[in-house]
């Protein structure tokens, strides 16, 4: 007999601008079912769910190609409204709420209840009805019965804990009658464990009730302990669909990682163990929004290639940061011995750290510049060089500006009109040489990068990265990197920092198990390995 | 053909290509109508040099990124302070001239780190805020030009209290600067002082702006997360940026009140700003970018125009306040149109 699915996404191709981001995915979730999608950063989770809810971005970009069914019946969504109107619902990851709003006007925003009143009736006009403000709070007070939590529907949400007002948001969702599939998306990421728990059986009783339900999470363990169904993701493709009782987390870690690492690994240096540490981190913690960094503890060797891993939001891109004092930072930072001024970059620069920033349109360019003004122009304001003095008075100097911005264009191969080509009108992967460039001019002993092949194409991806596994070598250069890609700090880094939750989840060799990987990128190994130790 | 046209038009851009052509229609215009060519082009000339310096001090101030500093009065009354103290002390000639710049600067100083620490506060709505600084400041001043213990006689009221509202240089420093070396060609008069000294300003400040601090000020303003993370103090580039401007602002007013030939106090320096703002925009500066020759290009267009927009308008709508209107509708049009191209253009 056919399985009747609440959800079925068959075959579905995407691509953006000949960049193929989803190969052949299938997805079939029953009614009643919890079903966990799981993938790395990029794998193509929210493309998918993008594609379900008919978002503009998607048919902006010339559609996808595959069938999506509800029931059996397959249906085209061309925009969220369709997808609302089907019955697929979605609860986000920032709060869609109006603070000033009860819970009972926030669930019904939009969809309110209206009466008839003498004013209406008089005009004839539907435009003219009251809100039917018992109804609402009923209709309110259903929805979170069958959440099974106890709050009141009359209450602001201003105020209200971050857990609760995850609640109203499904609340939101739930009481929208015809709904069929409903997407959580990572909803635990931002509740305490207790809350969190809550959340998954309220899951659990949604499910019963013959919702199917789409769980988005990193959380391993919340996983295994809420869904019925597994399916991973990885760059685009369908890597497995597990049933869960046929699977454990070092399985599902390992599935998520996974993928055959190009050693293209540069001649391996001889094992030197005991190096000297040249950047001591302890108890660093950087406010920086979206990657807060909560207490890192960290030895940086002299001459080594640190990768510095880990998912999205987890903290990895606020340490380089922090280090050069763009954000808020505390704690111990020793560089050679010597205790680093913190939150004053001059300071740092002028020690002998660089940074290539992760926002190169943002932080890392003057984008109206010219080439060689963007090379110089750290250099000129930390160690003078480039200027011609006289007395007080200062003039740069035209010739040596030149002479160096050329020799970096050749050096680095930086593709251009000529050194005076604003930085605008380059591409991605010359745009990253660029700020290597200014960074390398300041002659450091410790280069920091953050995520330096986003965004650019693959030939330029693989200069970039043998650039600095050159610098490395020939100058003994300390470079840290910090990167999304964990194929791409296996293949050049000579120990990996895997940050999970604003902490050190652990170092491993780029040669470490997949599932190591996948573990501790899930903030799960100290739990699971940490148990076995036992 | 139609190509170049279109890499002409890029280039200079088609408001400047419009006002130019605009400009040159007028002058035209004013041949066809009978007015003497030898004086339009003198007229021209002299308020080029006349207003150039304060429009030269919207430079600083939009490469240090606080936008066009529609709070140049402020600079101005430390202009007009410095004239009326070094009045004050009797001197006259091209010494009154000298000190009056030498008073001003220290005040145009202090009043310059002040503000731009202000400005520093409220990073986002500098314009707003300029303006309405200038606007108090102005009025504030209003009470002090009455209250204030000047005594030369030339200044003040013969009955009454506090200084006149417009003060005759002619016995002080009155174009002492246009009349430097000036001459006659074809019976167009070149006030090569006037001239120089605003090129010798322009020179200063482009070399200024090849220092280092100059650097790090420009790109402050460009990109101030990447001078952040160049290690450069932001803030402080932002200050010198803005006292740097309230400087020419002094500088300039003393230069336009010596060609002009009055100081004019009370609510005079109140439309200032928005005059020179208008000029540099008009010369192709943005409210995130301006050069020198963005400078000059907009003051000779701007005042340029206003300088035959006048007489011609008079001359087709006699006895009407045309004029007067018609330099308001310019002025305030490409002020509007230049912030308009502010949002959204990268």
């Amino acid at each position: 007999m056919l399985q009747k699915y609440a959800l079925e996404m068959k075959n579905i191709d995407k691509e953006y601008f000949g960049n193929k981001v989803l190969k052949g995915v299938d997805l079939k979730v029953k009614p009643g079912e919890i079903h966990a999608l799981l993938g790395e950063n990029g794998a193509g989770k929210s493309t998918l769910m993008n594609i379900l809810f008919g978002m503009p971005v998607i048919h902006s970009t010339g559609g996808f190609s595959g069938e999506v069914s509800m029931d059996g019946k397959k249906i085209e969504i061309k925009s969220p409204d369709e997808a609302m109107e089907k019955g697929i619902g979605m609860v986000h990851q920032e709060f869609m709420l109006v603070p000033g709003f009860t819970i009972a006007e926030n669930i019904k925003l939009n969809r309110e209840v209206l009466k008839y009143n003498p004013i209406s009736n008089a005009f004839k006009k539907d435009s003219l009805r009251f809100l039917d403000y018992k109804k609402m709070n009923k209709d309110a007070r259903k929805a979170l019965d069958t959440l099974g939590i106890d709050i009141d529907e009359w209450v602001k949400v201003a105020g209200l804990p971050v857990g609760y007002m995850q609640f109203v948001e499904i609340a939101r969702e739930i009481d929208k009658s015809n709904v069929k599939v409903l997407v959580f998306d990572e909803p635990t990421a931002v509740l305490t464990e207790s809350e969190a728990k809550t959340l998954i059986k309220a899951m659990k009783k949604l499910a019963q009730s013959g919702i199917a339900i789409l769980f988005i999470t990193h959380r391993l363990d919340e996983v295994m302990d809420a869904a019925d169904n597994i399916t991973i993701l990885r760059d685009g493709e369908l890597v497995a669909t597990r049933k869960k009782e046929e699977t454990n987390v070092l399985e599902i870690a390992e599935l998520m990682v996974g993928r055959k690492v190009e050693v293209t690994n540069k001649a391996k240096k001889e094992e030197q163990e005991s190096q000297e540490t040249i950047i001591s981190i302890k108890n660093l913690n950087v406010d920086m929004p979206g990657e807060e960094v909560k207490g890192i503890n960290l030895d940086i060797k002299k001459g080594e290639i640190l990768g510095i891993g880990g998912l999205a939001g987890q903290g990895k891109i606020g340490i380089a940061n922090g280090l050069m004092g763009l954000y808020k930072t505390t704690g111990d930072i020793e560089f050679k011995g010597e205790k680093l001024k913190l939150n004053d970059t001059r300071s740092v620069l002028n020690k002998g750290l660089a940074f290539v920033s992760e926002d190169r349109k943002g932080v890392g360019l003057l984008l109206d510049s010219s080439i060689q003004q963007n090379i110089v122009i750290t250099a000129m304001q930390i160690k003078e060089s480039f200027l011609k003095k006289y007395g007080i008075f200062s003039q740069l100097d035209k010739k040596g500006i030149v002479n160096h911005a050329v020799s970096m264009i050749k050096k680095l191969d930086i593709r251009c009109t000529g050194p005076l080509q604003a930085t605008r009108r380059l591409s991605g992967g010359n745009q990253q040489k660029v700020c290597i460039a200014r960074a390398l001019t300041l002659e450091p002993e410790v280069l920091l990068v953050s995520e330096p092949t986003r965004g650019i194409d693959i030939g330029a991806k693989k200069l970039v990265l043998d650039l600095l596994v050159q610098l490395n070598d020939e100058l003994g250069m300390t470079v840290v990197i910090t990167s999304s890609e964990l194929a791409e700090l296996r293949s050049i880094s000579d120990r990996i920092a895997i940050i999970a939750e604003g902490k050190v989840e652990g170092i491993l060799k780029p040669d470490a198990s997949d599932a190591d990987f996948g573990l501790m990128m899930a903030g799960e190994y100290n739990k699971l390995r940490g148990k076995e130790a036992i | 053909m139609t190509e170049s046209i279109k890499t002409i038009t890029k280039k200079v851009g088609l408001p400047r290509l419009i006002i130019s052509s605009f400009f040159v229609f007028l002058i035209i215009a004013s041949i066809g109508l009978g007015l003497p060519l030898d004086r339009t082009l003198t007229n021209i000339i002299r308020r080029f040099g006349m207003f150039g310096v304060l429009v030269l001090a919207m430079v600083p101030a939009i490469q240090c990124g606080i936008g066009p500093n529609f709070a140049l009065p402020l600079g101005i009354i430390c202009g007009i302070l410095g004239e009326i103290i070094s009045i004050e002390f009797g001197f006259v000639g091209f010494t009154a001239f000298i000190v009056a710049i030498l008073i001003s600067i220290p005040f145009a100083t202090i009043i310059g780190v002040g503000y731009g620490n202000l400005l520093n506060k409220i990073k986002g709505s500098e314009m707003l805020v300029a303006a309405y600084a200038a606007l108090s400041v102005v009025y504030f001043m209003c009470i002090m030009w009455v209250t204030l213990p000047f005594k030369h006689p030339q200044m003040i009221w013969p009955i009454g209290k506090g200084l006149r509202v417009t003060i005759a240089l002619e016995a002080f420093f009155g174009y002492v600067l246009n009349d430097f070396a000036d001459f006659s060609i074809a019976g167009v008069h070149i006030p090569t002082g006037l001239l120089m000294f605003f090129l010798l300003c322009c020179f200063v400040v482009w070399l200024y702006t090849r220092s280092k601090t100059g650097m790090a000020m420009k790109a402050a303003g460009d990109n101030p997360k990447f001078a952040l993370a160049s290690g450069i103090n932001v803030d402080r580039s932002r200050i010198i940026g803005t006292t740097l401007s309230t400087i020419l602002g002094a500088v300039g007013i003393i230069v336009y009140h010596q060609s002009y030939g009055y100081i004019q106090l009370y609510d005079a320096p109140q439309y200032m700003g928005f005059a020179t703002v208008a000029a540099v925009l008009i010369g192709g500066a943005t409210a995130r970018k301006a050069k020198i020759s963005h400078v000059l290009l907009g003051v000779l267009l701007f005042q340029g125009l206003l300088a035959v927009a006048l007489p011609v308008a008079n001359e087709v709508v006699k006895g009407s306040n045309l004029a007067e209107v018609l330099r308001m509708v310019i002025q305030n049009g490409i002020i509007l149109y230049a912030l308009t191209q502010v949002v959204g253009g990268e």
